[in-house]
């Protein structure tokens, strides 16, 4: 048996909170910001396997990550271009396209994988990890914390950007106010519909790079239905959260940490079936969910599209 | 009267076009799809017929779409009440594990028929027990039920591969699975046919859930409460038990399939086996208006369609998901084709007043741009 | 000579059309800076669309809308706005969760937002309207008067030459009322020109310059500030109900009866004054309260008693825990705590159903949702209270052919106006769907029946035939709890009139003479101070 306390095992879980923590994050905040406008993007799960997808595909064949982030993104926003025209715009089932998105995001992954990659399973070449020099030598921290993929600062810096935008920034209030009371935005001058859009296209570019990450970081490949439930996962991170964007990043964080504890039993001698493991986390946001069930919050606009002038 | 009946045929032909239509949008979508990977649509539609339907492969259709048709009727009784049962795949997981995992020693034990009935309550029981989660946040704090009804289903898929590798393992094999139920003890065939009677079941479960929404008091209530919960708790009812009533019946269904697939079909589960028939379902139940019996023929299509389909995507090397693609297309014109039918019905214009100002708008600016 | 200047706004033959009903037929008015122009006419007579129309919120068929003397077009609230149009909603705008600078900070350009122009900006026209309000106070902490003091900052906010008022006073106390009166004079001071928009007669006569008569979506009549100076209170009215009814109004029951309906005087009880001390107690409330997280879904300790054949009224500010006794009473919403009592037995612990076959009824304030369900036919709307019960259900099986008659006998009765008795309830129009209501909960041994609004968003007529209804009701020996936020409509009503604020009933005032309504009015007013 290892011990518990020992450099390297410590080192372990924190890359393992960490590689399950970012992802989550990721895809958390894009619902946040979509769920802020009233937008509830159930289609959220096949946004990241497009993202992760896409993501996978552009670093293998650039050979940068990079750009396969980016590109992450974009497919992500570029799904969620259904969720918007379909439900921003017109006004159709929100919870029917969810479903949707997530079964043709998910198939069409699959498809494209097993057509072209399932034979050779390539790994994507992440460029290693991002060494900050001077930190990086502090033990413990610095071959975990500080030696992260250069990504992962980036995301640190989306989640205060995302944080400081909805709470101090006139487009910010006004996704707040298209939440909470589409009618006010609409009478205040402002439009219901581009303020959604724009917040249903983020949410989406999130959601991609949350599924990028996931497979060009976290796992190095794509698998297909990878994500495994982790979209209702952020959906449930966000009801927690409501709206405050700390919360985003501690609630996950919680949930890297239960993704961390897997990982390190099955390093100890203990003899737990690897599907208790993956459980784990998923019986982790259960309880959570089931304990603070009283303060999970929707805004009160949350899925109902807004015609002008009904009441 | 003349005038009546051609309107009355008129409704007709526009619910049929609406039902209709966005399968035959889908399929098209799905060619142009399959052409664009470098199959040939004709071939893959053509395998699927000819899999689905051809030979005695009808039959095979039918036996599917035994534990299809009661999970559809499952997801027709919440639906109707406006709520959103997702976690089919989990709780049919684990009535299937209970039904396979307990199935061998109650049909050596028991009478043949009463072992039928007692796994069949059993399958049926597991999976309502699962859905009382989250009808319970539900009813007792409002919380989403869609999410919860599909972390619970994770929760679920893998509670199934540990019990399936823990507890009901067969101890001679080494692969994990369950004991197999031996074939003669398996459901009886309808004579004359290679199709177990958990068809006969699951269509006369249909009509009698067909029977209780459209004339009894329990229905009305239902589309009461689906419609409004402010006047279903006007009225006099409670919306507490009616949500956990309607979940433990959507759940109590969804098990009767996977106990009536066990028992007629497989015989054993083996684990990381999760078929998704519930996901597959939600469209078609849409398309039958939430009818049970309305959505009889739909389950028929999609039953020849995934029978056909999973042989088709192994011959011409395509992932089997290709259908879930499909799927979601007939979602996504389903809901376009609502749309169309609802405007055209009220004479309004198909975009928002705001999306056509978004669209004048430009217009307007380059005209007097030219005028200036 | 110089041309006279053009008016503030011209309206030039706007028509507005929805399906099935011309809402603005051709109409055609002046508003002039510095003066109060009010807008007069019943619910549905047009002024919500004309409203819309001048706020960007819908575009007029035909017509053309002229700002000192240049045609403009209004597509969107942001032009309006632009052009100096204000606009404060009858429902209010504000977003509840967000703070008062917020709220006057939203739809604001740029990226970041301008924190000290804001607050700068609140300064000044607290001055101009004369209220102090904290911008860091979320807007659901303001009392009524204050929210609507922000939602005139709102509309001032980018400056603004026009203001409309959408029925403004519905929500307020006496007190508030006359405040905002103090407002609107210091901004027509300003050079502002304003639209002041109420269904109440006496209202417009003392807040406007002028007033402008709609009626079914035309303009009727016009009173000019000239003519309106040189009439007496008695010949503008006159000239104006005649407006407002025209050929109408001997059907109304005469010009008196018309001026009633149109609040134009004080209202006076019609009812017949009975002796309660002879009649036995109906309905009880022994120190009932509820639990619930918003002001309306809260009553304190309520004690209240109504006898048979008696109307009991509850005035108040609306949102202030009348649908909590609404609902106490109904056996909708538990009693946290006391006792309701129905011909001196303790129902507390029945729910809707039972109380229900007791003959305890309840005709909800909200119609459209809660009352009926739209989606289903008129015949089950009707019969949605004795769902299972026989006749009309067998053995848990429906009997199509008993409801249908069961439903067609209550339309005939009620004059309920639908093609048939499977129109589905949500085609109808408001008047038919409160007939709907009434017929199902008045009839068949109904004893006492709670009423939430019973007349809000009706036309004249229909109010009309409410109140005959419930009279008659109370007359057979019904017992009736009248919720109510038109003071007229009590007072016409009611053989007592008890004040509820903040789920407090804090009095209970007889009805018996003239000066009832400033009775309850004080009351009111007491409860308001108490509050804020």
């Amino acid at each position: 048996m290892i011990d518990l306390l020992s450099p390297a095992f410590l080192i372990t879980f924190i890359v393992g909170c960490l590689v399950g923590t970012v992802p989550l994050m990721l895809a958390a905040l894009g619902e946040t910001i979509g769920e802020q406008s009233g937008v509830l993007n159930l289609g959220i799960e096949g946004m990241m396997l497009v993202g992760g997808y896409a993501g996978y595909v552009a670093t293998l064949s650039s050979g940068s990550s990079w750009l396969g982030m980016l590109v992450g993104a974009l497919a992500g926003a570029a799904l969620s271009l259904v969720i918007v025209v379909l439900n921003v715009w017109l006004g159709l089932n929100q919870i029917v396209l969810g479903i949707a998105v997530t079964l043709a995001g998910g198939g069409i992954t699959s498809v494209l994988y097993d057509q072209l990659y399932s034979k050779t399973a390539p790994r994507a070449d992440t460029g290693g990890a991002l060494k900050i020099p001077g930190l990086s030598d502090i033990p413990v921290i610095g071959p975990s914390l500080f030696s992260q993929p250069g990504f992962f600062w980036v995301t640190v810096a989306l989640v205060v950007g995302v944080g400081f935008f909805l709470r101090r920034t006139n487009w910010g209030l006004s996704i707040r106010a298209a939440g909470q009371k589409p009618a006010s935005l609409d009478a205040a001058g402002g439009s219901v519909m581009r303020t959604r859009s724009q917040a249903a296209l983020l949410g989406g570019a999130f959601a991609g790079l949350g599924g990028a990450y996931l497979a060009v970081f976290a796992t190095g490949a794509f698998t297909p239905f990878m994500t495994n439930g982790l979209g209702y996962v952020a959906i449930i991170v966000t009801m927690l959260a409501r709206g405050r964007v700390l919360w985003v990043a501690l609630v996950s964080l919680l949930y890297g940490v239960t993704v961390a504890l897997g990982t390190v039993l099955q390093l100890t001698s203990l003899d737990i079936p690897t599907d208790v493991i993956g459980m784990l986390p998923y019986l982790a946001v259960m309880i959570v969910l089931v304990v603070f069930a009283r303060s999970v919050y929707i805004s009160p606009a949350l899925g109902a599209p807004y015609t002008r002038g009904a009441r | 009267m003349a005038s009546e009946r051609s309107g009355r045929v008129r409704g007709i032909v526009e619910t049929v076009v609406r039902s209709v239509l966005p399968v035959v949008l889908a399929l098209i979508a799905g060619g142009i799809i399959l052409a664009a990977l470098g199959k040939n649509p004709f071939v893959f539609y053509g395998a699927i017929v000819e899999n689905g339907i051809g030979g005695t492969n009808w039959e095979d259709s039918l036996v599917m779409m035994a534990p299809l048709l009661l999970i559809a009727v499952g997801l027709i009784v919440v639906f109707r009440g406006q709520l959103w049962n997702l976690g089919s795949a989990g709780q049919y997981l684990l009535a299937a594990v209970v039904v396979t995992g307990i199935g061998p020693w109650a049909l050596k034990t028991l009478p043949a028929a009463l072992a039928y009935l007692l796994l069949a309550v059993a399958g049926a029981a597991t999976a309502a027990v699962w859905t009382l989660v989250p009808a319970w946040l539900k009813a007792r704090f409002g919380t989403n039920e869609i999410i919860t009804t599909l972390v619970m289903s994770t929760i679920g898929a893998g509670l199934t591969n540990i019990l399936i590798e823990n507890v009901f393992q067969d101890p001679e094999l080494n692969t994990p699975q369950t004991s197999e139920i031996p074939i003669a003890d398996m459901l009886p065939f309808i004579p004359g046919t290679q199709v177990h009677v958990g068809f006969v079941v699951a269509i006369v479960v249909a009509i009698v859930f067909q029977v209780i929404l459209s004339r009894t008091s329990f229905g009305l209530r239902l589309d009461v409460f689906g419609a409004s919960p402010k006047a279903a708790r006007h009225v006099g009812i409670s919306s507490k038990r009616m949500i956990v009533l309607l979940f433990v019946i959507s759940g109590g269904l969804i098990g009767l399939g996977a106990a009536m697939d066990m028992m007629g079909e497989w015989g054993y589960l083996r684990s990381n086996w999760n078929p998704h028939y519930g996901d597959a379902m939600i469209p078609f139940v849409f398309l039958a208006r939430l009818s049970p019996v309305g959505s009889i023929p739909f389950v028929a299509f999609y039953a020849v369609f995934a029978t056909g389909g999973t042989i088709a995507s192994q011959q011409t090397g395509l992932s089997v998901d290709f259908l879930s693609v499909i799927v979601a297309l007939i979602l996504i014109f389903m809901t376009i084709t609502e749309y169309v039918g609802t405007k055209r019905r009220l004479g309004q214009s198909y975009l928002p007043d705001e999306l056509k100002n978004t669209v004048r708008i430009p217009f307007a600016r380059l005209a007097s741009r030219s005028a200036a | 000579m110089d041309q006279p200047a053009p008016p503030l706004i011209a309206l030039r033959g706007i028509t507005k059309a929805f399906p099935g009903v011309i809402a603005n037929d051709d109409i055609s008015l002046d508003i002039q800076r510095g003066q109060v122009h009010c807008l007069l006419g019943e619910n549905g007579a047009g002024k919500s669309t004309l409203i819309s129309i001048l706020a960007g919120l819908q575009s007029p068929d035909s017509g053309r809308i002229e700002l000192d003397g240049e045609t403009v077009r209004i597509g969107s609230p942001k032009a309006a706005m632009d052009l100096g149009i204000g606009v404060v909603h009858q429902h209010s705008t504000l977003v509840p969760a967000l703070t008062v600078i917020e709220n006057l900070m939203l739809g604001e350009r740029g990226l970041l937002q301008n924190r000290a122009r804001a607050i700068a900006r609140l300064d000044e026209l607290s001055g101009l309207l004369g209220a102090r309000i904290d911008p860091d106070a979320h807007a659901s902490d303001l009392g009524l008067g204050q929210q609507q003091q922000v939602e005139i900052a709102k509309a001032m906010w980018t400056g603004t030459r026009l203001l409309i008022l959408d029925e403004p006073t519905s929500m307020l106390t006496p007190q508030a009322i006359d405040s905002l009166a103090e407002s609107v004079e210091r901004l027509t001071a300003e050079g502002l020109g304003i639209v002041f928009i109420t269904h109440k007669l006496r209202e417009a006569y003392t807040m406007g310059d002028c007033v402008t008569v709609l009626r079914a979506g035309r303009n009727v009549g016009h009173i000019s500030t000239e003519r309106m100076a040189e009439l007496s209170e008695q010949e503008a009215q006159r000239t104006i109900l005649t407006a407002m009814f025209g050929d109408d109004l001997a059907a109304a029951g005469g010009l008196e009866e018309a001026a009633e309906l149109a609040g134009a005087t004080e209202a006076e009880r019609e009812t017949e004054a009975v002796d309660f001390a002879t009649r036995p107690v109906r309905l009880a409330l022994r120190g009932v309260s509820t639990a619930g997280s918003t002001l309306d879904a809260v009553v304190h300790d309520i004690d209240l008693e109504i006898h048979a054949g008696e109307i009991l009224g509850i005035a108040g500010i609306d949102g202030h825990g009348q649908t909590a006794l609404a609902e106490v009473v109904a056996g909708q919403r538990p009693a946290a705590s006391g006792a309701v009592t129905l011909d001196d037995v303790d129902v507390t612990g029945l729910g809707v159903r039972g109380r229900q076959t007791r003959g305890l009824r309840y005709v909800t304030d909200d119609r459209l949702h809660e009352g009926t369900v739209g989606s289903l036919s008129v015949a089950l709307n009707l019969m949605l209270k004795r769902i299972g019960q026989a006749p009309f259900w067998r053995f848990g099986q429906i009997d199509r052919e008993a409801v249908d008659t069961e439903a067609m006998n209550l339309i005939a009765e009620y004059g309920i106006r639908t093609p048939s008795s499977a129109t589905r309830a949500g085609t109808l129009s408001g008047g038919n769907i409160q007939k709907i209501l009434l017929a199902r909960e008045l009839g068949g041994g109904a004893n006492v029946v709670v009423v939430n609004k019973p007349t809000y968003g009706l036309d004249l007529k229909t109010v009309r035939l409410v109140h005959d209804l419930l009279a008659e009701f109370a007359a057979g020996g019904g017992s009736v709890l009248l919720i109510s936020t038109e003071l007229d409509e009590l007072v016409e009503l009611s053989h007592r009139i008890g004040v509820i604020s903040r789920g407090r009933i804090l009095g209970v005032v007889v009805n018996d003479g003239p000066t009832t309504a400033e009775k309850v009015g004080e009351l009111m007013i007491g409860g308001d101070h108490d509050g804020e």
